[in-house]
C-alpha cells in the first residue's frame, strides 16, 4: 500500500442511498498519480462519453492527490471531475481552500457520486461515520448561507462543498463552492451536482495523513519553500497584490481583452488594477491550506451603492471578465458582481464574458431591444451587476444567458461573437498578443483555459525564462511541456502557482518521498502526458474533432486596434500541426497507436 | 528569553503551522495533533492563532501530581515529560488557554515546547504572524510602534 494516499474511495449511490468504500487501485495510482488523473480515469471507465451530462447515468468525482493534507507547499487542491454540462468534455475543475485537506484527514482520497437522489440531500462525512441527510431546507439558499447552515448542523470546524442556486437551476456556468468562497467554477460541474439533487458535502476529519519517508519529505518540502521564497512572483507579487497584480502587466503587454475582445488594451485599466484594489477594497490576504503564497484577497466595499458588503476576491480573472470585458471600470461594482457569482455558485469568468457577449449583441442590434431587461451597453456597471443576478436566478434574458455565451450568440445568429473555445469562455489573456496561450486555448481539453498550460509565465512574466510573446516558433513545444507538467501537478494535489518556483524534479522529490513510488523528472512529465491523452480520448469518443481545436474568429481575423499588440492576429496554422506532431497525434488530432502504447493507454 | 509572538492581524489562515507542528511532533500530518491552533471565524473571515503562553506561574505545572510538567531551565519553556505523565488530564482542566491537549487517539497529552528553541511552526509562517524572538525585542518594538503614533500626532499638532 502506497503512503501519501488514504487508500480509500467513498462511493455514494444517490438513487438507493447506499454508501460503500473501496481501496485505491495501485496500478492507477502509479499511472495517473491521483486528483485530476485518477478521477478522470474513473470517469473514463465508468461513464459513457456520449450520455446526457445531466442524466443520472453521469457521475461526479471529488478527487484529492497524494500530496494533499501534507505540508507540501499549497497542496490543498480538490478536483471536481465529470462529463461537463457546458461542452460535454471530460470536465475537471480545480478548487482550493480547506475541503480537500479535510477530506484526506477524514481518510478518503476521492468521493464518487452516482445516480440521483429523489429529494435534496447532503453528505456528512465525520471520519468513518458517513451519512446522507435531508437538505430540503437548504435547497435554494445562496452558497454562503448553505455553507453556514451545513456547519451549524454538523461540526463547527467542518469544511463544506455546496452548490448555489445556479447549480440547482442547472446553469451551464455553475460551479461548486468550498466554504462559500473558493470555487471549482469552470465547465459547468455545478449543474451535474444539482441534477443529482446533491446540495453539498460537509466533512470533518481527524485521522491524518502519512508519508513514506518523513525525513526525505521534510527536505523536499523545505527545498520547495526555498525556491518559492526566492521567486519574485510567488514571494512578492502574489502575496502583496494577489492575482490582480496581472491587470497592469497584461494590459501593458497589450494582451488584456477589452469590450468582448474588440480590442486588447483597456485605457483605464489602472482603475481596476491590483494596486488600486490595495487602496480601495483590500482587508487582508488569505491562504489556502498549507500555502506559503497567500494569493487570496479578503475585501470589503467601503463606498457607493454596494457599501458594506464583504467577502473574498475578485481575482485577476473576474476583475477582467466583469470589468474590462464589459468595459466596466468601477472596482466596487466588479467586486460586488464577484461576490454575487460566488453566492449564486457561478463561474465568474464565463458569466463576465457572457455579459460582454450580450452587450456586443445588444449594441450591434443583433439582439432585439425588447429582449433586454434594460439597456446593455458596454461600460454600464449597474447593468453588469444586475445581469449577474438575473443569470443566477435564470430570470428573463438571464435564463438564456445561463447557458453560456456560445448558446446566447448562436440564438441571435452570431456565434462568432462568443469569445469561447469548445463553448467555454476564454480567460483574461488576449491570444493575439500572446501566441502560446492561443494554442493552449485551442487545444485545452476542457475548452478555453489558462490553467491547463500557463505559458503566460515564460511569455509575459519571464519565468523560468523570457520568450518572445509574439513569436510562433517554439510555442508548440512550450505549450505541450506546460500542459503535461500541469496535469501532473494537478494530479498530485498541489496548486499550479507553485510551478512559478518549482519544476518537475521538485514534484518528483515530493511525490517519491510522500508515496514511496519512485518518480523522476521524466516519469512526472510522462504521467502528465498520459493524463492529457486520456482526456483527449474521452473527448474524441464524445464527438469532438480537430475542428474544435480553434479560436474565436475574431482572434484569427480581426487585428488588435490599439496598444502594444496593435495589428496582431493569431495564426494557428503556424503552431497547431507542429503541436499534433509533438504530441504523437495524426493530422486529425487523434493519438496514434504507438503513442497510446508508449503511454500504457492501449 | 525568547517568546513565541502571535500576531493575529497578519494570520492568513493557511494553517501551515498546524501541519508543521503535527509533523514535527508525530512524523505525521494531523491537525488534531498540532499544539498550535488557528481558529477561523467565517463571518469575519478572520483567523486567530492560539498556542501555549509558557506562563511563568503555570497552573499546569502546579496541578501535575507527578512533576511531569515542569521548567527544565531558564529558557522560559514549560516541558511535558511523557515518561512521568500518568494521563490524569488535570493540566487540561487547569490551563486557562486550552493549550494542553490530547492527541488524535485521545491517549497522549501534548503541549507546545517551542521545539527546543527552534519552533517548526515559525519556519513555515510566511505571513509572519508567528515569530520567535527575544521578549525584550517584542517590548521594544511595541513601545516603538506606540511612540511612532505619538510622533505622528505631535507632527500634526505642530503643523497647526
Amino acid at each position: 500500500m502506497y503512503k501519501g494516499y488514504s487508500n480509500k474511495i467513498l462511493r455514494v449511490n444517490l438513487t438507493d442511498g447506499k454508501i460503500t468504500t473501496e481501496t485505491i487501485n495501485e496500478d492507477w495510482a502509479r499511472l495517473f498519480i491521483g486528483g485530476r488523473g485518477y478521477g478522470e480515469k474513473m470517469i473514463s471507465e465508468e461513464v459513457d462519453a456520449n450520455i446526457d451530462p445531466l442524466s443520472p447515468d453521469n457521475k461526479v468525482v471529488f478527487a484529492t492527490g497524494p500530496l494533499v493534507g501534507t505540508m507540501a507547499p499549497s497542496a490543498s487542491r480538490i478536483m471536481v471531475i465529470t462529463k461537463g454540462t457546458l461542452n460535454g468534455t471530460l470536465a475537471c475543475s480545480n478548487g482550493g481552500g480547506y475541503f480537500g485537506s479535510e477530506l484526506k484527514m477524514a481518510g478518503y482520497d476521492l468521493v464518487i457520486f452516482e445516480g440521483k437522489a429523489s429529494q435534496p440531500v447532503y453528505l456528512w462525512i465525520d471520519d468513518d461515520q458517513v451519512e446522507l441527510r435531508d437538505a430540503s431546507h437548504i435547497w435554494s439558499e445562496m452558497s454562503s448561507d448553505s455553507d453556514r447552515m451545513l456547519r451549524e448542523e454538523t461540526h463547527v470546524e467542518a469544511h463544506t462543498m455546496v452548490i448555489g442556486p445556479a447549480g440547482e437551476k442547472l446553469s451551464k456556468m455553475s460551479g461548486v463552492m468550498f466554504d462559500g468562497h473558493r470555487a471549482s467554477g469552470r465547465t459547468g460541474v455545478g449543474a451535474v451536482v444539482g441534477s443529482k439533487n446533491l446540495k453539498g458535502i460537509a466533512v470533518h476529519g481527524t485521522k491524518g495523513v502519512d508519508v513514506s519517508d518523513p525525513e526525505g519529505f521534510k527536505k523536499a518540502v523545505f527545498d520547495a519553500y526555498k525556491l518559492l521564497s526566492e521567486h519574485e512572483v510567488a514571494a512578492k507579487g502574489l502575496p502583496s497584490t494577489g492575482t490582480p497584480i496581472l491587470v497592469n502587466i497584461l494590459n501593458n503587454a497589450g494582451s488584456f481583452p477589452f469590450r468582448n475582445a474588440q480590442d486588447a488594451y483597456m485605457p483605464t485599466a489602472n482603475k481596476i488594477s491590483g494596486e488600486t484594489m490595495i487602496k480601495q477594497t483590500l482587508v487582508q490576504k488569505k491562504g489556502c491550506m498549507g500555502c506559503p503564497i497567500d494569493c487570496g484577497r479578503v475585501t470589503e466595499i467601503r463606498e457607493g451603492k454596494y457599501k458594506g458588503h464583504k467577502g473574498e476576491g475578485p481575482e485577476y480573472e473576474t476583475v477582467w471578465s466583469l470589468g474590462s470585458m464589459c468595459g466596466v471600470e468601477d472596482l466596487n461594482a466588479i467586486t460586488m458582481a464577484h461576490y454575487l457569482c460566488d453566492d449564486y455558485g457561478m463561474d465568474g469568468i464565463s458569466v463576465g464574458v457572457t455579459i460582454a457577449c450580450a452587450m456586443e449583441l445588444y449594441e450591434n442590434g443583433f439582439m432585439p431591444k425588447q429582449d433586454a431587461p434594460f439597456p446593455l451597453n458596454f461600460g454600464d456597471a449597474e447593468a453588469m451587476v444586475e445581469m449577474v443576478k438575473m443569470i443566477g436566478e435564470r430570470k428573463g434574458l438571464g435564463d438564456l444567458m445561463s447557458e453560456g455565451s456560445y448558446r446566447l450568440a448562436e440564438h441571435y445568429g452570431h456565434p462568432e461573437l462568443s469569445m469561447s473555445v469548445k463553448k467555454q469562455e476564454i480567460p483574461a489573456y488576449d491570444p493575439r498578443g500572446v501566441k502560446g496561450i492561443g494554442l493552449e486555448y485551442a487545444t485545452s481539453n476542457r475548452g478555453a483555459c489558462h490553467v491547463r498550460g500557463y505559458t503566460i509565465a515564460p511569455e509575459i512574466l519571464g519565468t523560468p525564462v523570457q520568450v518572445d510573446r509574439l513569436a510562433y516558433e517554439g510555442k508548440a513545444g512550450l505549450v505541450k511541456t506546460f500542459q503535461d507538467l500541469t496535469a501532473s501537478v494537478d494530479a498530485s494535489g498541489a496548486c499550479l502557482f507553485t510551478t512559478f518556483g518549482m519544476g518537475a524534479p521538485n514534484y518528483a522529490q515530493l511525490l517519491t518521498t510522500a508515496t514511496g513510488i519512485e518518480y523522476d523528472e521524466e516519469s512526472v512529465m510522462l504521467a502528465g502526458e498520459r493524463i492529457w491523452n486520456l482526456e483527449r480520448l474521452f473527448n474524441l469518443k464524445a464527438g469532438l474533432t480537430r475542428e474544435d481545436d480553434t479560436l474565436p474568429k475574431r482572434f484569427l481575423d480581426e487585428p488588435v486596434k490599439t496598444g502594444p499588440s496593435k495589428g496582431e492576429v493569431t495564426d494557428l496554422s503556424k503552431m497547431l500541426p507542429e503541436y499534433y506532431q509533438l504530441r504523437g497525434w495524426d493530422s486529425e488530432g487523434r493519438p496514434t497507436q504507438t503513442k497510446l502504447k508508449e503511454l500504457e493507454l492501449d | 528569553m525568547k517568546v513565541l509572538v502571535v500576531n493575529p492581524q497578519k494570520c492568513s489562515g493557511g494553517k501551515s503551522c498546524e501541519l508543521a507542528c503535527s509533523f514535527e511532533k508525530t512524523g505525521r500530518f494531523n491537525l488534531v495533533d498540532s499544539c498550535i491552533k488557528i481558529h477561523y471565524f467565517p463571518e469575519e473571515i478572520r483567523f486567530i492563532p492560539t498556542v501555549c503562553m509558557q506562563c511563568r506561574d503555570a497552573y499546569c505545572v502546579q496541578v501535575c501530581p507527578t512533576g511531569a510538567i515542569e521548567r527544565n531551565g531558564d529558557d522560559g519553556v514549560v516541558y511535558l515529560d511523557q515518561d512521568k505523565c500518568i494521563g490524569c488530564k488535570q493540566c487540561i482542566v487547569a490551563c486557562p488557554w486550552g493549550a494542553v491537549k490530547l492527541d488524535h487517539e485521545g491517549k497522549t497529552l501534548m503541549k507546545c515546547d517551542a521545539c527546543g528553541g527552534d519552533p517548526a511552526c515559525v519556519k513555515v509562517c510566511t505571513s509572519e504572524a508567528l515569530q520567535y524572538v527575544d521578549a525584550d525585542e517584542v517590548v521594544f518594538s511595541k513601545q516603538r510602534e506606540t511612540a511612532e503614533r505619538y510622533m505622528e500626532i505631535a507632527r500634526e499638532i505642530s503643523r497647526g
